[in-house]
């Protein structure tokens, strides 16, 4: 499947009612094509929804204007030129469909309702780029420069060995909080541009140290990832009662979680089967008394950015 | 197969990121037990479950599913969907049970990925 842009992305993600222009100028059946001439000319606009009260009974555009002026009858009204039950787009539908319709239909607005079929809006097909563009414009100073900066930090640090280190403390028995922890690590790895197969086995990882602390620690517990060009290494830590018996924890479904923790769905007996599964390398230590100590180490092979000190040089090289 | 054709098939409520609903399913998966989730399910999967805490939307976050099915209408609580707002994880509910869910949504050709 091809890769989609960020741009054709949006299209999916956008929704009508962000890009439309809301409470948009409207007239009446009874205004005069004179009237509506001045009311277009005054708001700069090409077209208006027709209403009776609090209903959508029409739609007129410059083009009405226009054949109206051809035919000099700038008398007649609104009502007797306009286009009657206009199609319209449902405020919560992505953009895409709004630009269906224009395709599917030639019109050049469409009116905005929401589920009740009441009007909100109007939509043209210059409202989808500027909308898009908008977006586009605010997500580049967000994410793109961050990402940009964050994906070149290794290269832009010079010395023998750079590693970024990110501490994150987890309290034992904050469910609500259950997976934070996991989803930051996961968001700088993305910032950084790891691969995705990375990112998904430290992702799984993190959460399952994560949520060993929280549910058998009894205090706050801490979790370091150290992000090195050719491997990240997790590291959870916590001073909790520890495993009497490694290798019985270590079975698929044995679990020492207390009723209603596996209520919740937790304490399945996976956690450390789903380590150990993600690692290329992991060691668990819990000795009597001291807490409970797990170092997970996943290689990334061939390293996914080049340090300063070796890789730049080799770019060079191979660029010359 | 649309995740917005499933929720309209199904008839399921969603609950939070209604803008989320235009992405492809890649598969499904049904379990309650959240560590079962986080080995099998996918990228692009649906998720059925009973369970209804945030915690859900971490996993289905950290998975990048496509959405989260609860079943037998057990309404998560305000943070659960505070949570899946903020993370964008689709939360559709129904009355019917995971079983039932799950063979409807096999109708449709969504499948078990493994």
């Amino acid at each position: 499947m091809p890769e989609l842009t960020r741009l054709q992305e949006l299209i999916y993600e956008l929704e009508v009612r962000e890009v439309m222009t809301p409470d948009p100028v409207t007239v009446t059946p009874d205004t005069s094509m004179a009237e509506f001439r001045e009311i277009l000319r005054e708001h700069r606009i090409s077209g208006a929804p027709v209403m009776e009260g609090d209903t959508l009974v029409g739609i007129i555009s410059i083009e009405d204007l226009i054949k109206t002026l051809a035919e000099g009858q700038m008398n007649v009204t609104v009502g007797e030129r306009m286009r009657r039950s206009p199609i319209t787009v449902p405020e919560h539908k992505t953009l895409i469909q709004a630009v269906v319709s224009f395709q599917d239909h030639g019109f050049g607005r469409f009116p905005v309702v929401d589920h009740r079929g009441k009007l909100v809006g109007i939509i043209t097909q210059g409202d989808i780029v500027k909308g898009l563009l908008k977006r586009l414009e605010v997500e580049y100073h967000e994410e793109e420069v961050r990402q940009y900066r964050a994906s070149h930090v290794f290269e832009d640090i010079s010395s023998d060995r750079t590693c970024i280190t990110l501490h994150y403390h987890v309290n034992a028995q904050d469910f609500d909080r259950a997976g934070e922890a996991s989803s930051r690590i996961k968001r700088v790895l993305n910032r950084l541009g790891a691969p995705p197969q990375i990112v998904r086995r430290l992702a799984i990882a993190a959460y399952e140290a994560e949520m060993n602390i929280i549910i058998h620690a009894h205090t706050t517990g801490e979790m370091v990832a150290e992000i090195m060009p050719d491997r990240v290494t997790l590291r959870a830590d916590d001073a909790g009662p520890g495993i009497a018996d490694i290798e019985q924890a270590m079975q698929p479904g044995f679990s020492t979680a207390s009723e209603w923790v596996r209520e919740l769905g937790f304490g399945a007996g996976m956690g450390l089967v789903n380590i150990k599964r993600c690692a290329d390398e992991m060691t668990l230590e819990s000795p009597p008394g001291g807490g409970t100590h797990l170092s997970v180490v996943i290689r990334i092979d061939p390293p996914w950015f080049s340090n300063n000190h070796n890789g730049s040089n080799q770019q060079r090289s191979s660029a010359g | 197969m649309k995740l917005e054709a499933l929720v309209e098939q199904l008839g399921l409520e969603p609950l939070t990121a209604k803008d989320k609903l235009d992405v492809t399913v890649t598969g499904g998966y049904a379990s309650d037990l959240l560590s079962c989730a986080m080995a099998k399910a996918q990228a692009g999967n649906i998720w059925v479950t009973v369970q209804s805490h945030p915690n859900i939307v971490a996993v289905a976050s950290l998975l990048n599913l496509a959405a989260i099915v609860i079943t037998e209408n057990m309404t998560p609580d305000p943070a659960t969907l505070e949570k899946g707002g903020q993370e964008g994880v689709p939360l559709l509910l129904t009355p019917d049970t995971t079983y039932v869910t799950v063979c409807k949504l096999y109708d449709q050709g969504v499948h078990g990925v493994d």
